[in-house]
């Protein structure tokens, strides 16, 4: 199941301004590639935090956004597994 | 019946008629968004979409579904991504029915639920810079040659009469 023993990776698309606040040679095919905690617990939140931490510009990410994983809409406490897309949408604005 | 198409190609609203009409139709009601030439009191060259396509495709078949639950009518959505300049048509949505009054609700449903449930953003070419258009914010976009700008927090109210 797992990439490493204890840990799990999930592929995070930013959208909107979001985009703009990570340098784009961080991202792998236009996605931050995660590492997480195997733990079973590893929800949104976790991983919100995680970028919290290590990219200054995405310190507001669940305040502003909605997120999905996979094509459905999914929310803060939804737990991670190996090889989630996970993507933050700010608010919408097509049509 | 319902159809969903998003593509980075110029749209043909009949494309969505032609898809979804039987001959026990008695009404046609057509949407099409166009790009305007202005925003909050700025001038607006052109728009450019950006979709999180395999979701973006999702949700609108969502919509069509939800048409069909709730009025048993079909419907069809054509959303444009990619750079479009003023006047070009960036959506449209159809429903057909035997008569005109649900189509015209139906209609109304489908692309007031596009415009918040369905991942697609507008980065809009000002005449005073590039902004993300979220919800009820422009945020200054980064200039295309400088992705890691950091000059990012001011926010606009589109609220703002034009």
């Amino acid at each position: 199941m797992s990439e490493a023993e204890n840990q799990i990776t999930v592929r995070v698309r930013l959208f909107g301004h979001y985009k703009d606040r990570v340098a784009a040679n961080v991202l792998e095919n236009g996605a931050l590639v995660v590492s997480l905690p195997a733990d079973g617990t590893t929800t949104i939140a976790t991983l919100a935090d995680i970028l919290a931490r290590e990219h200054v510009g995405l310190n507001d990410l669940l305040a502003k956004t909605r997120v999905a994983v996979g094509v459905e809409f999914a929310n803060a406490k939804t737990i991670l597994n190996h090889n989630d897309e996970v993507a933050f949408l700010p608010p919408m604005s097509g049509g | 019946m319902s159809y969903v198409r998003l593509t980075n190609e110029v749209l043909d609203p009949q494309e969505a008629v032609d898809a979804i009409q039987t001959e026990a139709d008695g009404a046609v009601v057509l949407f099409t968004g166009v790009v305007r030439n202005h925003a909050r009191g700025r001038t607006v060259r052109g728009i450019e979409y950006e979709a999180y396509a395999p979701m973006a495709e999702s949700q609108m078949r969502r919509i069509t579904e939800q048409v069909e639950a709730r009025w048993k009518l079909s419907c069809a959505i054509l959303h444009r991504f990619g750079y479009l300049a003023v006047g070009e048509a960036s959506v449209v949505v159809a429903v057909t029915s035997a008569h005109r009054a649900e189509a015209f609700e139906a209609c109304r449903f489908a692309i007031d639920t596009l415009k918040t449930d369905v991942p697609i953003w507008k980065r809009e070419h000002a005449d005073d810079g590039t902004y993300w258009i979220e919800g009820d914010e422009a945020v200054p976009a980064a200039d295309d040659d400088d992705v890691t700008s950091t000059e990012l927090s001011e926010t606009h109210n589109i609220a703002q009469p034009a």
